[in-house]
């Protein structure tokens, strides 16, 4: 199953996108069994929005984002059966990327 | 401390090198899109802010409203929303001062995306926090609204 999920509403001739995605962003943190050693964190870094294949937002994050981090966005215009895509990319080199339509 | 000191001055002076050599490199904002680790590495607001903006002029404005909760008793998941009703907006940024990586998430927007942004923070103890919008040729900065937290989270 997809990390992410993708919502769309249409609101007075705007679209509202909200996206949820499944991740722990963890940040990085001291080891108690190894004083000095770090246990490094696991987080997204870079979050790409798409509408009709078309980067429109391009998003850098750190640490100070919630885990199962949420956003939203308004974008303006937007017709029903326009795609909509997501991507992420995190500092382990994992990625996800999801599709939906605007219905 | 000392390392971490160390390296932070040799990462900053390496970094002030690059502006120095290549103006290209900060002259589109857009074009900075990449992720860069020192943006997110622990420091304080102020050396963030002076990395971020390069000593630039930076506005104080009502136009940006910043909607976030007051108190909270966990910081773990706090819901903000960004809304400027600046036009031409091109980048939002979230900031925390307290937190140890003070920049929480920076947006590049398209001029198809109006200027608004929601996203959910992680903040570690009572903290102000604020947004930084940018447009083509100025930066503008919100109020600064504090948030309370009850239980330190770690």
């Amino acid at each position: 199953m997809s990390s992410i999920k993708i919502r769309t509403k249409r609101l007075n001739g705007k679209t509202q996108i909200r996206i949820l995605i499944a991740h722990p962003m963890a940040r990085n943190r001291n080891n108690k069994a190894n004083p000095g050693q770090t246990i490094s964190g696991h987080f997204i870094q870079v979050l790409t929005l798409k509408h009709n294949g078309k980067v429109v937002a391009k998003c850098n994050m750190g640490t100070s984002i919630a885990k199962n981090p949420f956003f939203a966005f308004m974008l303006k215009g937007g017709e029903t059966g326009d795609s909509i895509s997501v991507s992420w990319e995190d500092n382990q080199g994992l990625s996800d990327t999801a599709e939906q339509t605007i219905s | 401390m000392n390392v971490n000191r160390r390296e932070f001055i040799k990462k900053s002076l390496t970094l002030s090198a690059y502006t120095a050599t290549s103006p290209l490199l900060f002259s589109g904002r857009l074009a900075q899109a990449d992720w860069v680790p020192e943006n997110f590495a622990p420091s304080i607001l102020d050396e963030t802010l002076r990395r971020l903006f390069n000593e630039s002029k930076i506005i104080e404005t009502d136009k940006i409203y910043l909607q976030l909760p007051k108190t909270a008793e966990k910081g773990a998941a706090i819901a903000i929303t960004v809304t400027s009703s600046i036009v031409g907006v091109s980048k939002i940024s979230i900031l925390v001062e307290q937190n140890l990586v003070p920049l929480a998430a920076c947006f590049e927007l398209s001029p198809e995306l109006d200027g608004y942004v929601t996203a959910r923070l992680n903040i570690e103890k009572t903290s102000y926090v604020f947004a930084i919008v940018e447009t083509q040729n100025h930066i503008y900065s919100s109020p600064k609204a504090t948030v309370k937290i009850a239980a330190a989270s770690c």
